[in-house]
């Protein structure tokens, strides 16, 4: 691209400048455009789960629904509630789409397609994101609404809260790959980490669910609850923007968790050097994220909505703990079993016959990866075999717990000479 | 290359600016914006300096490419942290106890 | 290579006003809130700083720590006081003496650098070459038992120390 304008006789540095924008411009096109499709793609499977039909009256299949609800959105009429604070109002959805928007930057499409390859690429995208909580407070403060900045206060405990299991679990991809670069950690995955180590993709996805407020953590929006939350002043496009941020977040979650977790862009191909390679690269990572992101739909549509003490609960007695002893477990583990990369080269070229042919199926640095894969995997196993024994307990705990409880329950009547003869509900059932 | 010393003046202002804030607002919560003022304008210092001396002065020596700028910085972060976790609890208690947040309405110490 | 410290300069031209213009604003903004917003402006500055500084991580970590955790305890604490919101007078009596204070700390530091350039003192060679692997360095230092190992685990005892004090100090029935 470079290459080419300065061919063209452009000045090389505007060239580059002109580049950089234009990369910027493709890759939030892509996010944006994405969105039209996406709202469609979830609209339709939402109605499937629930057994209706989902968009289907504009255009074939509905799929021009998102650009009738954006039409309408447009044309709204845009409100700024009285006692606003008028600035802050109207910058809380710029930055919450612009925080999201930021993520992208170092999310690597292919080998050699990545915005900007930072060498704290893992850092920077727990950074940006903490942009979005900051629109969300913003937002509530601004809208001079008793409901609004309740739901503010609600998000940020959650925001808050679930951030430090999953920066301690984007931390076990971090030490396994030793790098914090995203387009390294995809490059040092010769095994898929979900499989070296499932606990830490299992905590990563749900506090990264928490984190965009996503079923069963949508505390941010329960609308029997507080109304809508942060947004409920926002009208036309500046609600639409709400919207197109919290969707576009939960979409680049499932990027990144199949970035950090699924192997990213590698698959049958994608090493291949040129576009054709790169748009190998593209397809795999689509494809990965679109699993990662039928996961996500499906609990939204099934799963129901917890209470804010059982969220808080969950985090702090839970996931915090069990990601801390999971990052031990890996730190440990990675220590003491250092994949030998230049022995198993070696070791590949002097071989010969079937155990060459195996060498060059899989390739030395995947087999040199083996041993601390299997070990960390087991060692998983062990600590989630041991966590959950210790749930049995406390669930076998909470259970004669609900039960006294439901023996001593006495039902309500009325009338005070009349001796409560209503049988009591047998703790069985 | 932007010289040290442009660094340096303005993490010179930037202290100062947060000194006032420490000296003269009556907010206990502005005073400490201040006091996070100046910990940042000490940050500036510490990483301009670690940028223009150390890999001059230690790298020729021989020793490893000294860290000290950047390491004191992350452990000025850690202390800002907690300057600010108990900081605020201490507002909040105060809050809570006496209904004001000004610092000169809090002078029991005085008497 | 002109080109290139042209658009440095530019770059800390920019970030300067953000970090200076930022503080002021800290300072005499009337409202808190937009206050502690202005702080966050001030703090992205110092984050640019230290990426022109050639120091990425701590940038991140800026960004992380003070712009997802300080700031957002710091307005957490304005809304739970909201109600000394509306205080008069933003400075206390003794405010010129501050004023004067600080503009003396200003002008002493800057006469001193001015002097200290002009007589060679802090003329150092701007030759500096910073090694790509400084973040690995910076990683090892701060493990290493003969740099930095020792202050690492007391700043996290402290962490620790802080996060226990500040809960008991808050907590309703302390």
């Amino acid at each position: 691209m470079i290459e080419f304008l300065v061919n063209q006789g452009w000045d090389k540095d505007v060239a580059t400048g002109v580049a950089l924008l234009l990369g910027v411009v493709a890759v939030s096109t892509f996010g944006l455009l994405w969105i039209i499709l996406g709202i469609w793609v979830e609209r339709k499977f939402a109605g499937r789960v629930q057994d209706r039909l989902g968009p289907n009256r504009t255009g074939p299949y509905g799929l021009f629904q998102t650009f009738a609800d954006l039409g309408k959105l447009l044309t709204k009429e845009d409100i700024t509630p009285q006692g606003a604070d008028k600035v802050i109002y109207n910058m809380a959805p710029l930055i919450s789409v612009g925080a999201v928007l930021l993520i992208w930057a170092v999310v690597p499409f292919s080998k050699e397609w990545i915005g900007s390859d930072l060498n704290v690429g893992a850092l920077y995208f727990t950074a940006v994101g903490s942009f979005g909580t900051l629109a969300i407070l913003l937002a509530g403060w601004g809208s001079n609404n008793k409901y609004a900045l309740l739901g503010a206060f609600r998000v940020i405990a959650q925001l808050v809260s679930y951030e430090v299991p999953m920066v301690l679990s984007i931390l076990v991809p971090v030490l396994l790959s030793g790098s914090m670069s995203m387009q390294e950690i995809v490059n040092k995955q010769n095994i898929w980490y979900i499989f070296v180590s499932p606990i830490a993709a299992l905590l990563f996805f749900i506090s990264s669910l928490a984190e965009v407020g996503r079923s069963p953590f949508d505390l941010i929006e329960a609308e029997s609850e507080i109304v809508a939350g942060f947004n409920i002043e926002y009208s036309g496009m500046k609600f639409g923007m709400f919207y197109a941020a919290e969707f576009l977040h939960a979409f680049t979650i499932c990027v990144l968790a199949s970035i950090l977790f699924l192997g990213g862009w590698r698959g049958i191909g994608a090493e291949i050097p040129g576009v054709a390679g790169s748009l190998l690269g593209f397809v795999w990572l689509f494809t990965k994220t679109l699993g990662v992101y039928f996961l996500l739909m499906l609990i939204r549509n099934t799963v129901p909505r917890i209470r804010i003490d059982q969220m808080m609960a969950f985090n702090w007695k839970f996931l915090v703990p069990l990601s801390l002893v999971n990052l031990l477990v890996v730190a440990f583990v990675g220590k003491i079993l250092q994949p030998d990369y230049v022995g198993v080269t070696a070791a590949a070229t002097a071989s010969s016959g079937l155990l060459s042919l195996v060498y060059q199926l899989l390739g030395p640095n995947l087999i040199a990866e083996i041993p601390r894969a299997v070990v960390i995997f087991i060692a998983s196993v062990i600590l989630w075999w041991l966590v959950s024994m210790v749930m049995q307990r406390y669930a076998i705990f909470e259970h004669l717990k609900a039960q006294t409880l439901v023996k001593e329950y006495k039902p309500y009547s009325p009338s005070p000479e009349q001796p409560t003869s209503a049988p009591v509900p047998s703790a069985g059932r | 290359m932007v010289p040290l010393n442009a660094y340096l003046i303005v993490a010179a202002g930037l202290f100062s600016i947060g000194m006032f804030a420490a000296l003269a607002r009556r907010n206990v919560i502005a005073i400490l914006m201040g006091v996070e003022l100046m910990l940042n304008a000490v940050n500036i210092n510490l990483v301009a300096f670690w940028r223009f001396l150390t890999p001059a002065t230690e790298a020729s020596s021989g020793l490893k490419v000294g860290m000290s700028g950047q390491a004191f910085a992350a452990f000025v972060f850690v202390v800002a942290a907690a300057e600010v976790a108990v900081g605020l609890a201490l507002i909040i208690s105060m809050y809570r106890n006496r209904r004001t947040v000004i610092a000169e309405d809090v002078d029991t110490l005085r008497y | 290579m002109q080109n290139i410290d042209l658009i440095q300069w530019i770059a800390f031209v920019i970030l300067s006003i953000l970090v200076l213009g930022g503080g002021l604003l800290v300072v005499t903004d009337r409202n808190l809130f937009h206050g502690a917003l202005w702080l966050l402006v001030s703090l992205f500055g110092v984050a640019g700083l230290f990426v022109m500084l050639s120091a990425p991580f701590l940038a991140a970590v800026q960004v992380l720590v003070y712009m997802g955790a300080i700031v957002i305890l710091i307005i957490f604490a304005i809304m739970l006081t909201r109600r000394m919101m509306g205080i008069r007078e933003s400075v206390n009596a003794r405010w010129p003496i501050g004023l004067v204070m600080s503009a003396l700390a200003f002008l002493v530091v800057s006469f001193i650098l001015t002097l200290a350039s002009s007589s060679q003192l802090l003329a150092y060679p701007a030759n500096v070459a910073v090694q790509p692997d400084s973040l690995i360095n910076f990683g090892k230092a701060l493990v290493d038992t003969n740099q930095y190992a020792l202050p690492f685990e007391l700043a996290s005892l402290l962490l620790t120390a802080a996060l226990i004090g500040s809960i008991v100090i808050a907590r309703e029935d302390g």
